[in-house]
């Protein structure tokens, strides 16, 4: 016991971190955070991935957790280092990612003295975490820990800060395990409502139009939920759709899949969600993204909505049979009550349900004009796809025109192989991302699939791949613009094209040779195939400058404000579709 | 939310126990402006010093999808003990206290104070031209009594805002 309260706050904070099983913390050293820094200094359990900007520690801390499933830890220091952690806080936030977030703060004698590089912290982050702390006695320090790593992976996932002024991490104090620990308010419901599971499942054997709604929350449950969700798919034999987030949540090579579903989602999901009379939401939330139209979205249906946060039901969408709890939980119940019922889904239905959705499936919707001369974004994508599928990848994303055709054209059979930005849709996201996976899984193939301008928000964690070794592929499709902004204006802004072209951006292999990694540039779609097979077979981080058609649009796409019934399929449909009013205040 | 016509929104006092750390009332206030919700009046002050626990009482209006919302998100906040609509719960018992200060002389001087015996005010504070009246009970009596006030020589407000109350043998 005596020889507890021998240590000083760093070591607390290193031995917490340890009994948390961390084995990676993603950081930035600066004055506020030096005596953590001399602790890790002096021991070799934990590893320290020091990037070069804390916005990628904090991606890079979102890749490794949604690549493991495990809580990500960051370290950064005071002022600066904590506001520039803000905008990945946010982002891991609204992809309900876990995570815990270390700041360096200023003495506690000087806070509120305006001292140097003193930032309010849990001011400023407490709309974007999901909860803060600020440690102001060592001796809460390891209680804190504890408290915040249960935080960011109970209930929904997500973001947790610590504030750790100097003087606590070099004060004397008393360490406490884990296990002593229990939180005294944050308990949320895992088991949901039986009478409730046991409407849904009844309203799921009358349905004749049924759809099942997919979301990251299946994967976030755990390997159970989505072991489950496919059973659930195979037990009922009903059409399923998958949110950006749920993408590989049940395979996609599942003949159910009906792809994607939302803003750039297939043809048949969209108009399955609109025509169907009941629609099972799992661990999704109605995002706007999702939905198009509110007032229009899926008006014939009956919803059944599972989601472990209850601030999820009925927010945006009015449901009729809410499920509060944990996805795994609750399907696993859903399937037993399902037996135990001796349900049945009314086949007859679901054919004539099924020869419906063909006929959707029929117009093609992903079918884009193949050239032998420009490569075509959406070949580039096939190609990689076809290429890697055998080395089962883990593929992160930008945001922008990339990440859709990314989302489109590649087939996730797993989960946690899929690395986007969903809720926040930060460009710069993609790299320290794929940094952050390919930490947790050294030997796996690792892609970003990049635009030529996102990549340039976190380009310098070209040097944290260096430095580390980590061999990660980043695959940018290069268009020479901001795509999707150029996409918005041509569709709704009248081809008035402000400010979307950059006319200036780097030579792409000499950055990469300039950062000791390998590159190469190929624009004629006859090279493709080899020059992606030179970027996975080279060892090490390696660039490819992919040249695609500068002026393709995502398609098929909801335009802002519209209904699932009233989507863009392609080029020709562009003219004849007046932008509402209400869709051009629309984001 | 979005249709033309705007739903009916609805006045709820909604009960929360947090624990009492620091912070949690900006986390409170925070989630409302941040997420758009109107606060008509928030109180609050530590209830039970042993379990440091704070009691928050505010009074807010909405529909009635935005006031479950408003319930979930308070519930989702880490330090939230319970939330309880206290409108939708069942009979509770709503006061506020208001201090008005008067100014005048003569007749309107003898009318305040009229009025304030007719409401129950208390004088807590007089001078040859002007008295402090304190005033208890549900926020309408206070608004009608400030409104009887007006033209005798109102000059300063101070309210605590809602505190309720369940009616009856139970807790929170
Ligand atoms: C940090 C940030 N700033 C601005 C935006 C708005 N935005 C969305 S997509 C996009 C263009 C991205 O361009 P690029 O990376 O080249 O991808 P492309 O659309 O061309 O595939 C922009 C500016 C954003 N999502 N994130
Ligand atoms: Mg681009």
């Amino acid at each position: 016991m005596s020889h507890d309260h021998d240590l000083n706050g760093a070591e607390i904070l290193l031995k917490a971190l340890a009994d948390q099983g961390v084995e990676v913390v993603f950081g930035y050293p600066g004055g506020a955070v030096l005596p953590i820094y001399d602790e890790i200094f002096k021991q070799n359990r934990l590893r320290h991935i020091l990037v070069r900007h804390e916005q990628a520690a904090v991606h890079a801390a979102e890749g490794y957790a949604r690549a493991t499933g495990k809580v990500g830890a960051v370290l950064v220091t005071s002022g600066p280092g904590s506001t520039n952690a803000v905008t990945g806080l946010l982002d891991a936030m609204l992809d309900s990612t876990p995570m815990v977030c270390m700041t360096g703060q200023v003495p506690t004698s000087l806070i509120g003295n305006d001292a140097f590089q003193e930032a309010d912290t849990t001011g400023i982050t407490r709309p974007c975490s999901k909860h803060n702390y600020l440690v102001k006695d060592v001796n809460d320090l390891a209680r804190v820990i504890h408290e915040a790593f249960y935080v960011a992976k109970s209930g929904r996932p997500g973001p947790v800060v610590v504030d750790l002024p100097k003087d606590v991490v070099t004060a004397k104090g008393r360490y406490i395990g884990p296990d002593k620990v229990r939180h005294k308010t944050y308990k949320p419901k895992v088991k949901g409502d039986i009478a409730a599971i046991e409407a849904a499942v009844e309203l799921m054997a009358q349905a004749k139009k049924p759809i099942l709604y997919l979301g990251g929350g299946v994967i976030n449950s755990g390997l159970e939920a989505v072991a489950l969700a496919t059973k659930l798919v195979k037990m009922t034999g009903f059409p399923f759709t998958q949110t950006l987030m749920g993408l590989g949540a049940v395979p996609a090579s599942n003949p159910q899949y009906l792809g994607m579903v939302g803003m750039h989602g297939t043809f048949e999901a969209n108009l399955a969600m609109h025509d169907c009379d009941v629609m099972v939401c799992i661990g999704a939330r109605f995002d706007d993204r999702v939905t198009g139209k509110t007032s229009t979205f899926s008006p014939k249906s009956k919803k059944i909505h599972i989601d472990i946060d209850p601030s999820s039901i009925n927010k945006n969408v009015v449901v009729d049979i809410p499920v509060v709890g944990d996805v795994g939980h609750v399907l696993e119940d859903m399937i037993r009550v399902w037996k135990a019922k001796q349900l049945h889904v009314d086949e007859k239905a679901l054919k004539s349900w099924w020869r419906e959705i063909d006929g959707w499936r029929a117009k093609d919707c992903l079918r884009y004009t193949k050239s032998k001369k420009v490569i075509k974004p959406q070949y580039a994508i096939e190609r990689l796809y076809e290429l890697t599928r055998d080395k089962d990848p883990i593929i992160a994303t930008e945001v922008g025109q990339h990440q859709m055709w990314a989302a489109q054209f590649s087939k996730f059979d797993q989960p946690r192989h899929w690395l986007s930005s969903g809720g926040l849709g930060t460009m710069g996201f993609g790299l320290p991302a794929a940094m952050g996976a390919q930490v947790a899984f050294p030997e796996k193939l690792v892609i970003d699939i990049a635009g030529e301008s996102s990549i340039q928000m976190n380009i310098q964690e070209l040097a944290t791949l260096a430095q580390e070794r980590l061999p990660v592929k980043i695959f940018i499709m290069n268009n020479q613009y901001l795509g999707m902004v150029r996409q918005w204006q041509e569709l709704l802004h009248g081809g008035r094209y402000a400010e979307s072209h950059m006319d200036v951006h780097p030579d792409f292999v000499k950055l990469a040779e300039a950062y000791g990694a390998k590159g190469r540039r190929v624009d004629k779609p006859a090279d493709l195939d080899a020059a992606i097979m030179e970027m996975i077979e080279t060892p090490g981080a390696f660039i490819l400058d992919v040249r695609t058609d500068a002026s393709e649009n995502v398609f098929p796409m909801i335009p802002p404000g519209a209904a699932h019934n009233e989507m863009l399929l392609g080029p020709e449909d562009e003219a004849e579709k007046p932008s509402s009013e209400d869709g051009m205040v629309l984001v | 939310m979005t249709g033309k016509h705007q739903p009916h929104t609805h006045r709820h006092t909604i009960a929360v126990l947090v624990d009492n750390e620091p912070g949690v009332l900006a986390r409170v206030i925070g989630l409302f402006s941040g997420r758009g919700y109107n606060i008509e009046s928030l109180t609050v002050a530590e209830v039970a010093a042993r379990d440091n626990l704070s009691r928050i009482t505010v009074v807010t209006s909405g529909t009635a999808q935005i006031i479950e919302q408003i319930k979930a998100q308070l519930s989702r906040l880490v330090p939230v003990h319970k939330v309880v609509d206290l409108t939708n719960e069942g009979p509770a018992v709503e006061r506020e206290l208001a201090l008005v200060k008067v100014a005048g002389i003569g007749e309107k001087r003898v009318e305040s104070l009229r009025i304030a015996g007719i409401f129950r005010a208390h004088t807590v504070d007089s001078t040859n031209e002007s008295f402090v009246f304190e005033i208890v009970g549900r926020s309408d009596k206070i608004d009608a009594f400030i409104n009887l006030m007006e033209p005798l020589g109102l000059v300063d407000v101070s309210r605590t805002g809602v505190v309720a109350i369940a009616r009856g043998t139970q807790p929170l």
